[in-house]
């Protein structure tokens, strides 16, 4: 390996501070024994102790919790649907239109998309709270799932499914015996994906909420006015804590596909040479 | 009386007006948009009978094993199966299954459950599964690996798996995709002969697609020649071999040497064509030739003699040449000998001996001869 020269040393630690140093310090001063969030007084998990008594806050998380569990599982089951719509019928009219269609999303400000949402419940006459917040974040995270399970299945081996259809299993047998289980870990990867979306939206929560509902992230976003307490410091860095557990899973699912890829392709061409 | 190859078949169903056949396309046609893969097409394939479709990518062959199997509709025409028409009949209803090129294994289930798969699906209770699948491996020759990953197997154990899946529900017909295209070509040839060996031990009717014109020899009762769409030739291999019914079918299989010619005359089931390169030939033919007709002589390399002297018959069916090249490949030599004209024809010779006594050389001058019976005469 070669040596680490001052310059690269510099530039990582320039970078990676820049990334993380903000974080670093809301992790360290919720272990803060001070109210003041700025002052240091020796360590203390005292903060995380009186999460457990702020009933709103508290509140705030189940709902975020709810939403994000519902809005993820539907969003997996729309994303991955219209994934294998647009890869398996590539001859269907308009479908170009239709794929743009779903990546626009991506790119898409937030607040447009929750402005959107917002007109289309009011003039549809829908009572905003929980559904609608579930409602507006399944819309923006399916076209991620999408994107995920799209890619695993351009590589997906379609030969796989007529080899079941032939040996007498009906197109929905096939689907759940064959290429559900084959694209399961690329359908898993979406789901966490839309778990972790949804858990820290704010803008498109605010715009589509309605009294009783109220997101995590929206709390929190409305205590920083008041200013910040410690108390803020410790819930943030519980939903760091989870927000990473949740890619670290992806990407070891995502890791792990690729190992089992590789180890496939060099017992072919062990099976070849 | 004498017949042409050198092997005896007491299998010819397709000689008896009587039989009947099992699969009969009838004027199917597939177009792909504008593109005509399959051109109405007709053949008839009988029951334990090894059919071969043979022909270049793209000649729509493997187009017409997919319509079998249910996984494109004609555009037009009908496909017959046992007195069944199929149309409309969707893959997972049709009692034929497929092997396909890719072996199409599925990567999460063992070899176990791969084989068992389709006979699940038929609602087969557990006890005969178990037994089925045990017959399937030991046929195949894998019993130590039912518990095996697809990713943990080699090429051709992969090959055999797929094999034993289609095997299992025992179809009344076995579609074999490009089988062996995978396999590199020692296992290829050994797996050729176990193929007609199982063919043969089932009593099955199997209908490969191929590009590997000694694959199909090899293993077919029958071979289909096809390009672009249609079938140019249906016969066995010695007569698709020996009697090639056209240039293409003469070109597509082995190596030839074509005399292009018009026809002087045509009399007594014999045919004398002046050939361009002024080399008289007189060939024993069937086909109804006029005089002045053009005409072309087809014949093959190893029909063709090499030797220091003219022959008896010279100048008919006799030229020539000197020795331009030479291919030693070990069981035979194969010739190179250019003509006056500049016409390379192409000799080869069995090396039945291990040492020759003053072998033929570069750059010696020689004749090449050939007899009445050695080539056919083709229209043009």
């Amino acid at each position: 390996m070669a040596k680490w020269s001052r310059f690269n040393i510099v530039s990582v630690v320039l970078g990676f501070g820049f990334l993380y140093l903000p974080i670093v310090l809301l992790v360290i001063f919720s272990f803060n024994e001070s109210k003041l969030v700025t002052v240091w007084a020796g360590f203390s998990t005292r903060w995380y102790a009186q999460l457990w008594h702020n009933q709103s806050l508290l509140d705030a998380a189940w709902v975020t919790i709810r939403v994000a569990l519902l809005s993820a599982t539907c969003a997996t089951v729309l994303g991955t649907l219209a994934a294998l719509a647009l890869v398996r019928y590539t001859r269907f009219r308009g479908r170009v239109l239709f794929s743009g269609m779903v990546y626009a999303p991506l790119v898409m400000p937030e607040v447009i998309t929750g402005l959107s949402l917002l007109l289309l419940f009011v003039a549809v006459g829908l009572d905003r709270g929980f559904w609608t917040i579930t409602l507006a974040h399944i819309t923006f995270t399916m076209c991620f799932v999408a994107v995920v399970v799209q890619s695993r299945l351009l590589s997906f081996d379609q030969s796989i499914e007529e080899a079941a259809l032939d040996l007498g299993a009906t197109p929905v047998r096939t689907f759940f015996a064959i290429t559900l289980p084959v694209i399961a870990p690329a359908v898993f990867s979406g789901w966490v994906l839309a778990f972790t979306l949804s858990l820290d939206d704010l803008v498109i929560s605010s715009f589509t909420t309605g009294p009783g509902a109220t997101t995590l992230p929206m709390k929190i976003y409305s205590q920083v006015r008041l200013g910040v307490t410690p108390e803020i410091n410790a819930i943030c860095t519980i939903l760091i804590g989870v927000v990473a557990l949740g890619v670290l899973v992806a990407s070891i699912v995502t890791k792990r596909r690729e190992l089992q890829r590789e180890r496939d392709e060099r017992a072919a061409f062990a099976a070849i040479g | 009386m004498k017949s042409l190859g050198s092997i005896r078949r007491s299998f010819a169903p397709w000689a008896d007006p009587a039989s009947k056949p099992f699969i009969s396309f009838k004027n199917v046609t597939k177009k792909f948009g504008d593109f005509t893969a399959v051109d109405d097409l007709s053949l008839n394939i009988y029951t334990r009978e090894f059919f071969a479709l043979l022909g270049a990518s793209g000649c729509g062959k493997s187009t017409l094993l997919r319509m079998l199997a249910g996984f494109e509709q004609p555009t037009s025409g009908e496909i017959i199966l046992d007195g069944q028409n199929l149309a409309g009949i969707p893959p997972y209803r049709r009692p034929v299954n497929m092997m396909f090129q890719s072996y199409a294994l599925f990567p999460h289930m063992t070899v176990e459950s791969n084989i068992a798969f389709g006979l699940k699906q038929d609602g087969m209770p557990k006890a005969d599964i178990a037994e089925r699948v045990a017959q399937m491996l030991k046929l195949v020759k894998l019993e130590k690996f039912a518990k095996r990953k697809p990713h943990q197997l080699s090429g051709g154990q992969r090959q055999r798996v797929a094999l034993a899946r289609s095997l299992a529900k025992r179809p009344k017909v076995l579609l074999l995709d490009e089988p062996l295209g995978a396999l590199d070509k020692k296992l290829r040839e050994e797996t050729q002969f176990e193929l007609m060996d199982l063919q043969q031990q089932l009593g099955l009717t199997f209908v490969i697609v191929t590009h590997d014109q000694e694959e199909a020899m090899t293993m077919a009762d029958r071979i289909a020649v096809m390009s672009y769409g249609k079938v140019i030739q249906v016969a066995t291999p010695a007569e698709i071999y020996e009697a090639p019914n056209s240039r293409f079918v003469a070109d597509f299989i082995g190596d030839v040497n074509i005399f292009d010619g018009t026809v002087a005359t045509a009399e007594d089931g014999r045919v004398r064509v002046e050939t361009a390169g002024g080399v008289p030939i007189r060939m024993a033919s069937s086909e109804k030739l006029s005089t002045g007709a053009r005409a072309a002589v087809a014949i093959r390399p190893e029909k063709i003699r090499v030797t220091r002297q003219a022959p008896q018959h010279a100048p008919l069916n006799a030229a020539e040449g000197e020795i331009w090249d030479i291919g030693y490949l070990g069981d035979m030599t194969v010739f190179h000998i250019r003509l006056k004209d500049g016409k390379v024809v192409k000799a080869s010779s069995l090396n039945a001996v291990r040492a020759v006594e003053d072998p033929l050389g570069y750059d010696q001058q020689v004749w090449v001869s050939f007899g009445e019976d050695a080539g056919v005469v083709l229209k043009d």
